[in-house]
């Protein structure tokens, strides 16, 4: 079953110190499937994305992406620590976007988005440099390829991001509050960026506090107070009839 | 901003009539600009026509063959110890933020020495250093020599004026060095990692360029510090440098302000190259943060 799975968390558990920031995280991701997570700051959202594609490591649980234990290797019940190599290439698994962009401020446009497959891939640089090009089409910035970061808007900047991971062929996007950093006006040329992904069939986890959205394009949403998943299921439903009352009083708040 | 439109906003931005503005006038300067050339031609009159300085001595000497050679071994010293202290600071930069707790250790300990003692001790003794060993050798601990050399066949006058200057030098740059890999924001590392990157190459592509454009302002200091540092090598004692090369003609003919003239022309001369140097450096390392194009219509 796991088999099918894009990515599996089994009992997640992460201490930051004495601060216990996910609580036992069970959560299934099917291929091509849009997973949304909404919750208060706090609630572990972020960290449970960074978990994810190991930027953080777990304390407690497996995470499994595509069948494939990450971190470790699991031999006679025990957990073997893997080589840093086997580790980022584990991470080529996943693409992350974050909050605040995180473009590479010393490269154009062009040169964040193949920096990836150039210096990890080793892909030629010309076969990268049009295949590039081609990404930041898709994400509407064909004119802006030599810009570099701070020549960009918010909107554009993330855009770029997009585009990044995107180079890296991965099998599961990961977006950490995608438009939180940006303008009003902005958010929308994200989230239109966003959609047309979903609908081309990639598996996505996207932390956002845009409800709306969440209702539009997710398959699957989830609820995260204090480190835990509170409620699970159909977007549509969920926004309508929350059965948790802690649910109903966070969307209270937001909707 | 919709790139096709540039054009027609082009043509627009054209028919707009601009504000005709009388600038404002700036009497204050006029003032403090005659000020100051009175200043400055009283002072340049007095060093000029004041025979104290002696400038028919300043110019015979000035291009002197001695004097050429102490620049040239000043040029030497500076690049050489310059280069060891990069290279030492970049080691001791990667020890300092490593998971081995030794090392890290021995990197502060470097740093706390080689800071915490003046250059001028630290010269002396490496010219002392052949007469506290006599011997280089490879041997086993309190046993017999595996293979060895006379020390000063190794550590020459020159060697020991280079260590002393990089080493000393190398315990400032490491925190010149941690500085600036410490401004870049957490996000860059996260950002390549996330692509897949290796620790190695996020160092080299990502985080040295960044960390060169605040590094490179403060390194430009160090090594004009270096090169006027270099007038201390004659602790060793290293004798062929610009400073003693001066002082030694200025004590044979008996007139030392023209040669301290020549000396301060040359240390003035090779700074300013220095400087321009320095200025390609920045605009190299600043691309796409100082020196971007700005996008005016």
């Amino acid at each position: 079953m796991s088999d099918q799975a894009a990515v599996s968390l089994e009992g997640i558990h992460k201490f930051f110190g004495n601060f216990h920031a996910l609580r036992g995280i069970d959560l299934t991701i099917a291929k091509g499937e849009v997973c949304v997570a909404i919750g208060p700051s706090g609630s572990g959202k972020s960290t449970l994305l960074r978990c994810i594609n190991q930027i953080e490591v777990v304390s407690a649980g497996r995470v499994r992406i595509c069948g494939t234990l990450q971190g470790y290797d699991e031999r006679n019940g025990r957990l073997h620590e893997l080589s840093p190599r086997a580790i980022d290439r584990q991470r080529r698994l996943t693409g992350m976007v974050f909050q605040r962009f995180n473009l590479f401020p010393h490269m154009t446009a062009l040169g964040n988005v193949i920096e990836g497959p150039v210096q990890v891939k080793r892909i030629p640089k010309a076969t990268a440099r049009s295949h590039g090009r081609d990404l930041l089409a898709r994400v509407g910035l064909a004119d802006l390829a030599d810009r570099y970061p701070n020549q960009l808007s918010g909107g554009q900047q993330q855009r770029v991001a997009i585009a990044r991971a995107l180079a890296m062929e991965p099998e599961v996007m990961l977006f950490d509050e995608p438009t939180s950093a940006l303008d009003p006006e902005l958010v929308g040329e994200v989230l239109d960026v966003i959609k047309d992904l979903a609908a081309s069939g990639m598996t996505m986890i996207l932390v956002t506090h845009e409800i709306g959205f969440a209702r539009e394009v997710g398959d699957h949403l989830v609820f995260m107070d204090q480190g835990t998943i509170v409620e699970e299921g159909r977007p549509k439903q969920m926004l309508e009839a929350p059965k948790s009352t802690r649910t109903q009083a966070f969307l209270s708040k937001v909707l | 901003m919709v790139p096709g439109n540039d054009d027609a906003a082009r043509d627009e931005g054209r028919r707009v009539r601009l504000n005709q503005v009388v600038p404002r006038r700036h009497p204050g300067r006029w003032v403090a600009v005659a000020l100051l050339a009175v200043i400055v031609g009283q002072v340049a009159h007095g060093i000029i026509v004041n025979p104290n300085f002696h400038w028919n001595v300043f110019w015979q000497y000035l291009f002197a063959p001695t004097v050429m050679a102490g620049v040239g071994w000043t040029l030497v010293l500076t690049v050489v110890a310059m280069l060891v202290a990069i290279v030492c600071a970049g080691i001791l930069v990667l020890m300092r933020d490593s998971d081995n707790p030794i090392l890290r250790t021995v990197s502060w300990l470097w740093i706390w020495f080689f800071r915490g003692t003046p250059l001028y001790t630290q010269l002396l003794f490496w010219g002392l250093f052949a007469v506290l060993f006599p011997r280089l050798s490879v041997s086993v601990p309190f046993g017999p020599e595996i293979i060895g050399v006379p020390t000063d066949w190794v550590v020459t006058a020159g060697v020991a004026a280079i260590l002393g200057l990089g080493l000393c030098e190398s315990a400032y740059l490491a925190e010149i060095f941690r500085a600036g890999f410490r401004a870049i924001d957490r996000g860059q590392t996260e950002a390549a990692q996330a692509i897949g990157m290796s620790r190695g190459r996020i160092l080299w592509r990502i985080l040295l360029p960044q960390a060169l454009r605040t590094i490179i302002p403060p390194t430009g200091n160090e090594t004009i510090g270096m090169l006027k540092g270099t007038a201390l090598v004659l602790a060793v004692p290293f004798t062929l440098d610009l400073m003693f090369a001066t002082s030694a003609i200025a004590n044979r003919i008996y007139f030392p302000v023209p040669m301290l003239m020549v000396a301060a022309f040359w240390y003035l001369a090779i700074t300013s190259l220095m400087m321009i140097g320095q200025f390609y450096l920045e605009r190299h390392f600043g691309r796409g943060q100082d020196f971007v194009r700005t996008r005016h219509v």
